[in-house]
Order: structure tokens, then C-alpha cells, then sequence
């Protein structure tokens, strides 16, 4: 295994006085893509939404064990300097629509006040574009809003927007559950060129995005870390009859 | 059978349609009466000097009414100047706090304060700000005008904000900006057109208001800036020359009425450019 990035230990966590994680251990591999897979309602959102405190936005939450980012344990550092470094792209494209794609990019910077010359906002944004390919389809109408652009389109902003931040840790919500499949193959070939520069914890629903483009796949069921491993191994041999199940499609 | 059902049903709809359009009909009659009306008696008394000259003295020919345009412009002005800050502040924690028991209880006093006649706001404002300082004041009717304008604004405030998909809040703090400049940056701009058309129409509520201004602005037959001095104003002014008995003030009440309703279409239909956009 390489050099690892996020460790969860032990991790468990708790809304109101429902358990949704229980004993989670987990670790992420640096330039890796991790896929997190299971049925619906076992807590894939839940697990990856505390990996950057997003869970802390719902009332009434609490957390036992740890989860460590480059050894240091994550409920100790600022949210918010935190959330800077594990960047996020949720289920439903979620553009600013008041903003341009120009703005929309930029706009980690800009919302938290940070001064950036012309030049430098202008290299930021053409580079988290052509990272989230898709430079070419707006280098024209960088001024035009962002909400013009198709479903695809918007969930490349979206990536962009995280990538413009120079995440170290990219999390991705079932980036592609709102796209048809065209746009669907665009944001895997991308996820596998982002691997190049960032770590990456994909959730995912579609077992064969998770065959072709993910290392290593972690299977979850109702709050439990089932099985984890290299996603080879797991879809040829899987340890756990649950996986096998669900892989071949008898749940989920 | 089934056939004269459906017939039947086609009529009752028919019926119905014509029902409405009746009374939507009935609803603008009397409207463009007034307007046509108001129109008729106030067109005479517009011109250029009624708009730009200081009332005249009794039995002089001439005379406008340019200290009430200038005295409502500043009353309502002032009135926004004061109550769109706490309006939106108390919006945005009501919308952000939803459940809490402080919002509960302003959500009550809202409710009670759009319901409170507007002469009862003047009279406190007289008990508390006209009694204390010793006499009437462009402040003291500001302050009325801005406690009739806070509800229209806190409810629209947070009703626009009610609105507005809780992912983009999620999609700021992910980029790890801090709540408050979520707040501010996001939410708030996204929200701006609602938030405008609500304080619009405050203003249009409040401008043709003339009980709360009859303790606390008073009027005065000159121009004056000091905030701390008693000011004209439009529907004040059309109540005076209203209740006079001279025949040429009645037409300056027409013209003044005029410019008032006037200014308050020119505002409605902003409102109405504004959400459009
Ligand atoms: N805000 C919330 N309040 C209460 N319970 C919640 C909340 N969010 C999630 N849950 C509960 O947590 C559990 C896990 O939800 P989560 O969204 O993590 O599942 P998921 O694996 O992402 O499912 P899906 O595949 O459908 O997205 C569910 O039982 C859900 O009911
Ligand atoms: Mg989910």
C-alpha cells in the first residue's frame, strides 16, 4: 500500500440517537481512487460529509474514534482551514448562480476574502478548467453565468471550483448519478487524470464505474465497513457473501 | 349519459370561468374610477412651479408643493435607512434559526406589529421619541415610518431566503468559507432580488401613510434638512388642503395626491422589473 492520507479509526457516528457509522476503519492512499460503495441509506454520504466536518451543519450530531489527515486528528484542526484542503463536489451540481464561470471558479477565494492578482486569478482559473476538462468549452464565455451550462457541464464547474483551491483530498458524492452516460464517461476519464495530482473518495452506486476506475473499493452496509481492498481483488474474489451479493446485484 | 355529464361539467366550468371574470372585472372598475378621477382633478395643478415652489400663503395665487416631495423623499428615506438593517438582520437569523424559540416569539411580534393601525404606531413613536426631546421632528416620523416598514421587510427577508437551496450553503462552507461570509456572499446575493422587492414595498406602504406623521413629523410650510426639526410631507399635506375651505387648496390636495400615486407606481413597477429578473 502507498503512503496514506486520511486514516479512520474506530470511527463512529451518531445523529441525534440514531448510530449511522459504527467502528469504521478506513485508510486512503495518496493519488488513489477510492470508491465507497453499498446500499442505499448505509451511510456512504454520512462517512465522507465527516471526512471535511459537513456533518457538524447538521444539528445534533456527535463522533467517537478518529479520523486523521496527514497524522493530524481532523476534529482538532479549524473546519474551515480544513475544508480548504479536502475539497468537495456533491450529488447535484451546485453552481453559484449569481456568479459567472469565471467567478464561480475563483470563488474560494474570493468568498474568503483572499486578494489574488489578475494575472494569478486569471492562471487559476484556465488551470482548474483545463484540469476539470472543460476549458474548451467555456474559454469563450468565462462571463457568461455558470447556471447556463448542461448538468455535465455544471458538475465540471463544480470540480473545478474544488480543484481551484488546490485540494489535497478530493471527496466526490456520486458525482455522476444526476448525468446521462455521456457525461457520465467525461467525469470518470477525468477522475482518472485527476488521480495524477489529488487523492480521491469516490461514492458511488454504479458498480462498473467503480470496477473501472477506482483502486481500491471499501463495501458499507447499514453503517458497517464490510470489506476493504484493492477493487481487483474485491470484484474477482470478494471475502464477504454481502459483497458478493451485492456486486452481483441480488441487493442495493 | 356519460355524454350529458361531460356536458354538464363543460357548463359548470364555463359558469365559473365567467364568475371570476366578473369579479375581477368589478375589482378594476372602481379602480380606474379613482385613478381617472384622481387623474381629472390633480392633472390641472401639475406644473413645473407646483413641483418646485414652497406652499403659498392664503389667497396668494401660485404656490407648490416641493417641501412635501422633498419631506417624503427624506421620511422615507430615513424610515428605510433604519429599519432595512434590523429587517434584514432579524430576516436572516429567522431564516436561520427556524426553529429557535427566539424566532418563534419575533415571529409573533411581526404578526402583531402588521396588524397594529398605523395611528397607534404614531403615538408611541410620539411617547417615545416626539415627548423626550420636546417637539416634533423628521426623526421622530422616520422612526414610526420604520416601524410600520420592519415587518414587510423581516417577512420578506426571510421568506426569500426560505427559499434558496440549502446546496449552495453547502457548496460555500465546502470551499471552507466562514459562516458568516456564507451569509453575506452567498446567501444574501442570491436572495438580493426578493429582499429589494421587499423593501419596495415597505416603501410603497409606508409613503401614503399619514396617521403615524400627524405626531411625530408634523409638518412645516418651508424646506428644512435638520433631522431634528418637524418636516412636510405628502399625504400630510394632502390632508390639510384637503380639510381647508378654500377651493384652490382642494386642487392642490388633487395634484398632490397625483404625484403621490405617482411615485408609488413608479415604485410598483420597479418592484415588478426587479422580480422579473
Ligand atoms: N440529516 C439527517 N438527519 C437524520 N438522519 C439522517 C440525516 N442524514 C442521513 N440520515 C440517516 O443516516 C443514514 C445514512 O444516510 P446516508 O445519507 O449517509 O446514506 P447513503 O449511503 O449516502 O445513502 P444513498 O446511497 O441513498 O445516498 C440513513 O439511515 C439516514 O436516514
Ligand atoms: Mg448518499
Amino acid at each position: 500500500m502507498k503512503e496514506s492520507v486520511l486514516e479512520v479509526k474506530e470511527f463512529d457516528f451518531y445523529i441525534g440517537k440514531n448510530q449511522i457509522l459504527n467502528k469504521i476503519d478506513l485508510t486512503f492512499s495518496r493519488k488513489q481512487v477510492t470508491a465507497i460503495m453499498g446500499p442505499s441509506g448505509c451511510g456512504k454520504t454520512s462517512l465522507i460529509r465527516c471526512i471535511n466536518r459537513m456533518h457538524e451543519l447538521v444539528q445534533d450530531t456527535k463522533v467517537e474514534g478518529q479520523i486523521r489527515f496527514y497524522g493530524k486528528n481532523i476534529f482538532e484542526m479549524d473546519p474551515i482551514l480544513l475544508r480548504r484542503k479536502i475539497g468537495m463536489v456533491f450529488q447535484r451540481p451546485n453552481p453559484f448562480p449569481t456568479m459567472s464561470i469565471f467567478e464561480n471558479v475563483i470563488a474560494g477565494y474570493r468568498l474568503n476574502g483572499i486578494k489574488l492578482k489578475k494575472a494569478d486569478q486569471n492562471r487559476i482559473v484556465e488551470e482548474s478548467l483545463k484540469k476539470a476538462a472543460l476549458w474548451e468549452e467555456v474559454k469563450d464565455g468565462l462571463h457568461r453565468k455558470g447556471t447556463f451550462l448542461s448538468g455535465g457541464q455544471q458538475q465540471r464547474l463544480c470540480i473545478a471550483r474544488a480543484l481551484a483551491m488546490n485540494p489535497r483530498v478530493l471527496l466526490l458524492d456520486e458525482p455522476t448519478s444526476a448525468l446521462d452516460p455521456k457525461a457520465t464517461d467525461h467525469i470518470e476519464e477525468l477522475i482518472v487524470e485527476l488521480k495524477k495530482t489529488v487523492t480521491i473518495v469516490l461514492v458511488t452506486h454504479n458498480i462498473a464505474q467503480a470496477s473501472r476506475i477506482s483502486d481500491f473499493t471499501a463495501f458499507l452496509y447499514i453503517g458497517e465497513l464490510i470489506e476493504y481492498g484493492s477493487t481487483q481483488k474485491m470484484f474477482t474474489v470478494p471475502e464477504d457473501k454481502r459483497t458478493e451479493e451485492y456486486l452481483t446485484g441480488k441487493f442495493g | 349519459m356519460k355524454k350529458s355529464a361531460i356536458g354538464a361539467r363543460i357548463i359548470k366550468d364555463r359558469l365559473f370561468t365567467g364568475i371570476i371574470f366578473a369579479f375581477s372585472a368589478a375589482l378594476i372598475i372602481p379602480l380606474i374610477m379613482i385613478l381617472s378621477h384622481i387623474l381629472q382633478k390633480g392633472a390641472s395643478s401639475i406644473t413645473p412651479a407646483f413641483l418646485t415652489h414652497l406652499p403659498a400663503p392664503v389667497g396668494e395665487a401660485g404656490g407648490g408643493i416641493y417641501n412635501a416631495i422633498i419631506g417624503t423623499l427624506y421620511l422615507v428615506g430615513l424610515a428605510s435607512l433604519l429599519s432595512v438593517p434590523i429587517g434584514m438582520a432579524t430576516g436572516i437569523y429567522m431564516s436561520e434559526n427556524k426553529n429557535s424559540k427566539l424566532s418563534y416569539f419575533v415571529r409573533i411580534c411581526v404578526e402583531v406589529l402588521q396588524g397594529t393601525p398605523s395611528i397607534v404606531v404614531g403615538i408611541i413613536t410620539y411617547l417615545w421619541v416626539v415627548k423626550p426631546m420636546g417637539h416634533f421632528s423628521v426623526l421622530a416620523g422616520g422612526i414610526a415610518l420604520g416601524i410600520m416598514m420592519l415587518p414587510v421587510i423581516i417577512r420578506s427577508t426571510e421568506e426569500t431566503l426560505n427559499l434558496i437551496p440549502h446546496s449552495l450553503k453547502e457548496a460555500s462552507l465546502a470551499l471552507g468559507v466562514p459562516y458568516y461570509r456564507t451569509i453575506l456572499k452567498v446567501i444574501v446575493p442570491s436572495a438580493f432580488s426578493g429582499i429589494l422587492t421587499g423593501i419596495l414595498l415597505g416603501v410603497a406602504r409606508v409613503a401614503g401613510e399619514t396617521a403615524p406623521l400627524l405626531f411625530t413629523a408634523f409638518g412645516n410650510p418651508f424646506i428644512n434638512y435638520n433631522i431634528l426639526k418637524p418636516m412636510a410631507s405628502l399625504p400630510l399635506m394632502i390632508f390639510t388642503y384637503a380639510t381647508s375651505p378654500y377651493e384652490e387648496w382642494h386642487n392642490y390636495a388633487w395634484g398632490a395626491s397625483l404625484v403621490l400615486i405617482g411615485f408609488i407606481l413608479a415604485l410598483s413597477l420597479i418592484t415588478k422589473g426587479v422580480t422579473r429578473r
